[in-house]
């Protein structure tokens, strides 16, 4: 009984756990009579306080620690999420290293065969202060990001603490922690534990070191786990981080040794989430009572205004004559059906929306310059919803397409001229798209089916763009569909975060991003079709007029005038094809990258599109020259003298202080040196005309 | 074999024509295009008189300069190429062979001219009823599939084949039949029963029914093949000798009957060589499990399959005779069909010792 009353109300009982006192024996029920019979005294003697600690070490699974796998997997994401929200709130890009080892007693392992692993997360973010860090790292619900209505990938205080105890309750070593607030600051190394029974941490080892790094934290774990790839893997975690992330720079030491260096591709910090008080439409009943005892107002009225967001005095005062309460009464005072009017009352009120400017979407070129960086593809594609809000919390929808296969790609798996035998090159088309999903900029790797945003995607009528989709599936073709939420709030199905519910208005916003994802896509899709066809019509032509004319020279004996019949009919092809006109048909003329906004196209000739952010990828990859910023981006732009751009647009990128960037405008970008000092002088705000604009 | 000839035969004439089409269009800065008859329901016509499926005059026609059919043309050309060279040769070859042959790779490309042996194959059937040529005079044959036993002789290759003394495996009958490659030197038998499948085939050649009953036993494993059928046209032709169909009592059974008595409708221009008007339906009946009390638990559900095709052979013009309509209404009702063995449900020999004999006697069969 008491274990079922921690998991309902686990919010609520955590805050109050270490000072919560044994609940009286006597409102208890009384004993059932049966045969035992056991006396409410003795009940009474077993009943204690269960804290959230043994609550969690007994149901671990509610965090994500239900196979050793996933165990693995959430141990780096709660590491890194605190890493990139220290660092985002601190105002600092984040440079983020994730090193996972095998911890093997004597013989080395292999990484797909081992057991225990070391996980360490370095980050370059503002450090803890001392006193802090046993709490925050051995305390389950401590933290700074639950009592307050901010978008964070964090929420409740509890995942890198129960990181840390799963790692203690699988391997029994302490979590390590090494942090340094400044290069004056002296570095400090702490290994702690956590008292399960208490839910306190305990300090084995706190001493002062020297360490390489001025600034940041380093969190260390040794946890049972198991390393493999593929779906829902760490690799996976973290590429589609690196996806939703561009201004990170992430890198990764693979169990296996390798390294992975997931570059910075937009840096910008994103606008920093602001804090909001709660909207009346978005708490329940009991939410109100509590707020009514812990404020510091002290008349109703004043406690409306002052507590909530988008109730102005006057206002206040209307709610208060409608519900029927005194606005001078003290808020303390208001119980039972005297509260339950005031609650209805606020629901009844017309209010406007919940201010959105506290949600920091991704960006639509930022998130471009995600999905180009790490998927392979031939058209990108994003949208940025506008602010909506669902029981009273603001949110924001945005999408990306990835598609296709880029023309490199294409070209690659022909190169070997072997001819191909029967049932070869039949197997392709099957291929579905792929969803990811975020969370205020966190990959969802789980539960997909059951989260908003797979619905959504099914529910889109793909086939309309020019896909395929068979009913109640996936859209077919080479794709990767991006759907990320961002909101004060999200909405989860569950403790672990892996699925975000499925609220009407959520899931109409995604649906309309998609729609317009779709519609550019389609958009792409047909005329590549078109210009594809008639390019094929007139090879098919080509290819058998050579077949047709040598059939036919054996059967009249060979001893027909091959090159004048292949001519003939060659001057019929053409005439019969299109003509000039296919090389039209891709419309190269005109405004964007094929008049689509906020996209990318990739052709074996080039970049078309954002080319900002391509170019700067193409650099950061490879060195490869990159197309030229700016104004006449794409076709015409010659590969002449790239050597000494290159250099400027990928080395020392200009860290203006982020600050201010971050409050000039939401949607400014900045890509690289050169490409940044231009769209300074545009005017701020959202820039949903195509740059290429002429 | 036909005698090696220097010069060219009708057919390699008519395969030379297709070139021709193709180089006068060229010179005519015109569309080479084919006319090729249309095989399939629409253009077929049952003829009552002579009880035949006919072939009507509706063509479709094969363009080069199509996307759509462009493909198709190419390989036309091709496969009359490799039939042109096999009437040069004098050669006979398979279907399969013809695919090997025409497929090739097209140059500076990765695409096959063939990919799979069903692209070739129609067209094959394309030329033979373009060309109204017929498969052996195309020189193309299928597979050997099919059996025979009884009191006859035929002369193949030179060789007296005698099968009333090939055991109880028959002798295999070739895919070509015509006179000039098969000779029927002698035939004493009263009458043909064509089998629907080759494990009762081989239960009525193990109990030597064509000895007891003077007959001539076939079968073409499941529908039956060309050579089977024009074989079994000949018998009845040449020597006047009656042919009696045991099929399955399920849909495909009675079109397999439908086959052998008026032609299928894909082959159409060959009903006039192949079909047998008279051809009489011995079985299995949908009245016959009642008439032979054959257990109700030996039948098998008809599937959805089985009842469309059912429904469409309602309407096919040649079932449209009253008993016909009453036969296939009257499996339909039952909702269950028989297979030829379930006869084997009351004994081994039933079918040889009891069922035939009956049916035989009774003169229990359907026109």
């Amino acid at each position: 009984m008491a274990t079922k009353k921690a998991s309902a109300s686990e919010t609520e009982s955590i805050s109050s756990a270490s000072r919560s006192t044994p609940e009286p024996v006597a409102t208890k029920k009384p004993a059932a009579k049966s045969a035992e019979r056991v006396t409410a005294v003795e009940m009474g003697a077993r009943q204690r306080e269960i804290s959230v600690s043994e609550f969690f070490t007994k149901n671990r699974h509610l965090l994500g620690f239900d196979n050793p796998r996933k165990a693995l997997l959430t141990c780096v994401k709660e590491a890194v999420d605190n890493a990139l929200d220290a660092c985002e709130e601190a105002g600092i890009l984040p440079d983020v290293t994730v090193r996972l080892e095998v911890v093997s007693n004597g013989q080395p392992v292999a990484a797909s065969q081992a057991n225990r692993f070391r996980v360490t997360v370095t980050d370059n973010g503002p450090g803890i202060v001392r006193q802090q860090i046993p709490r925050i790292f051995a305390k389950l619900l401590y933290g700074s990001k639950f009592h307050r209505l901010r978008m964070s990938r964090g929420q409740q205080g509890i995942g890198i603490s129960a990181a840390g105890m799963y790692g203690q309750l699988t391997t029994g070593k302490p979590v390590k922690i090494i942090s340094r607030i400044g290069p004056k600051a002296a570095a400090h190394f702490f290994e702690v534990q956590i008292d399960t029974k208490k839910n306190e941490p305990l300090v084995h080892e706190n001493k002062q070191i020297d360490w390489e790094q001025p600034r940041g934290t380093q969190v260390t774990l040794e946890v049972e786990g198991k390393y493999q790839k593929g779906r829902a893997s760490v690799d996976e975690w973290l590429e589609q981080t690196s996806i939703a992330n561009p201004h990170v720079k992430l890198i990764y030491h693979t169990p296996e040794g390798e390294t992975k260096e997931y570059a910075r591709t937009y840096h910008e910090l994103p606008p920093q989430p602001r804090e909001i008080k709660p909207h009346p439409y978005g708490i329940e009943f009991g939410m109100l009572l509590k707020m009514l005892q812990d404020t510091k107002s002290h008349t109703v009225a004043g406690f409306l205004e002052s507590d909530f967001c988008r109730v102005s005095a006057q206002i206040a005062e209307d709610i208060c004559k409608a519900a029927k309460v005194s606005p001078d009464a003290k808020p303390r005072e208001l119980k039972g059906p005297v509260a339950e009017t005031l609650y209805k009352t606020l629901q009844e009120t017309k209010l406007m929306a919940p201010p959105t400017n506290c949600i920091s979407p991704i960006g639509e070129k930022a998130i471009l310059s995600g999905l180009y960086k790490q998927i392979k593809g031939e058209f990108y594609t994003a949208v940025s919803r506008p602010p909506a809000v669902y029981r009273g919390n603001p949110f924001i929808i945005e999408a990306g397409l990835a598609y296709g296969n880029r023309p490199q790609d294409q070209n690659k798996p022909q190169q070997p001229t072997m001819p191909k035998a029967e049932g070869e090159g039949e197997e392709e088309d099957s291929e579905l798209a792929r969803v990811i999903r975020y969370a205020n900029r966190v990959p969802l790797l789980y539960q997909q089916s059951a989260c908003s945003t797979f619905k959504a995607v099914l529910s889109t009528t793909w086939k309309n763009y020019g896909l395929t989709q068979s009913r109640g599936a996936l859209p077919g073709g080479p794709m990767v569909i991006f759907v990320h939420m961002a909101s004060v709030w999200v909405p989860f199905t569950s403790e672990s975060k892996e699925a975000i519910a499925d609220y009407d208005e959520i899931q109409k916003e995604i649906t309309l991003a998609l729609r317009e994802c779709g519609r550019r896509l389609g958009l792409f899709v047909r005329r590549r079709e078109r210009a594809a066809s008639e390019f094929r019509r007139r090879n098919i032509f080509e290819l058998y007029i050579e077949e047709v004319v040598e059939a036919c020279n054996r059967l009249k004996g060979g001893k027909l005038p091959k090159e004048k019949l292949k001519a003939q009919l060659q001057k019929i092809a053409s005439a019969r094809t299109g003509g000039q006109k296919t090389d039209h048909a891709l419309g190269k003329t005109g405004a964007g990258p094929e008049g689509l906004p906020h996209s990318i196209i990739v052709t074996a000739e080039g970049i078309e599109g954002e080319t900002a952010v391509a170019s700067q990828v193409e650099a950061d990859q490879a060195g490869t020259a990159p197309r030229a910023t700016s104004d006449a981006p794409g076709e015409t732009t010659p590969i002449e003298k790239p050597a000494s751009k290159a250099p400027v647009v990928k080395a020392r990128h200009p860290e203006k202080s982020p600050r201010k960037a971050a409050a000039k405008s939401e949607q400014t970008t900045l890509f690289g040196g050169k490409s940044g000092s231009k769209m300074k002088t545009a005017k701020p705000g959202k820039s949903t005309a195509p740059r290429k604009q002429k | 074999m036909a005698t090696k000839t220097k010069n060219p035969t009708v057919v390699e004439k008519k395969l030379i024509g297709l070139a021709d089409i193709v180089i006068q269009a060229a010179e005519r800065s015109k569309d080479p295009t084919l006319q090729i008859p249309i095989r399939a329901l629409s253009n077929v016509s049952f003829n009552e008189k002579k009880g035949l499926i006919e072939m009507g005059s509706k063509k479709q026609e094969r363009s080069f300069f199509n996307v759509g059919m462009a493909k198709r043309f190419m390989q036309t050309v091709l496969v009359a190429d490799a039939l042109s060279e096999l009437q040069r040769a004098d050669l006979t070859t398979s279907l399969r062979e013809i695919y090997y042959r025409t497929k090739h790779t097209i140059k500076d490309s990765h695409e096959n001219t063939f990919d799979a042996q069903d692209e070739s194959d129609p067209v094959i059937e394309d030329l033979e009823v373009s060309l109204a040529a017929l498969r052996e005079e195309l020189h193309v044959s299928a597979e050997n599939r099919g059996s025979i036993v009884g009191p006859v002789v035929f002369g193949d290759d030179g060789d007296r084949v005698d099968c009333s003394k090939l055991g109880k495996g028959g002798y295999s009958v070739p895919s070509i039949v015509e006179p000039e490659y098969l000779e029927i030197r002698r035939c004493t038998a009263d009458f043909v029963l064509l089998v629907e499948k080759g494990t009762q085939w081989n239960r009525l050649s193990e109990d030597k029914f064509w000895r007891r009953y003077n007959c001539i036993l076939l079968t073409g494993n499941g529908q039956p093949p060309r050579g089977v059928r024009r074989l079994a046209c000949r018998l009845h032709e040449e020597h006047r000798l009656p042919v009696y169909v045991l099929v399955d009592n399920d849909p495909w059974g009675y079109y397999i009957y439908s086959v052998v008595k008026q032609g299928s409708i894909n082959l159409a221009f060959e009903s006039e060589r192949m079909a047998i008007p008279k051809a009489k339906f011995v079985g299995l009946s949908s009245a016959d499990p009642e008439n032979y009390e054959l257990p109700r638990n030996v039948g098998i559900k008809l599937n959805d399959k089985d009842i469309a095709r059912a429904k469409e052979l309602l309407n096919y013009q040649w079932f449209k005779k009253p008993a016909w309509q009453a036969e296939i209404k009257r499996m339909l009702a039952s909702g269950l069909k028989y297979e030829l063995d379930a006869l084997a449900n009351k004994d081994f020999q039933y079918l040889t010792k009891k069922y035939l004999p009956k049916k035989l006697q009774e003169r229990d069969w359907l026109d």
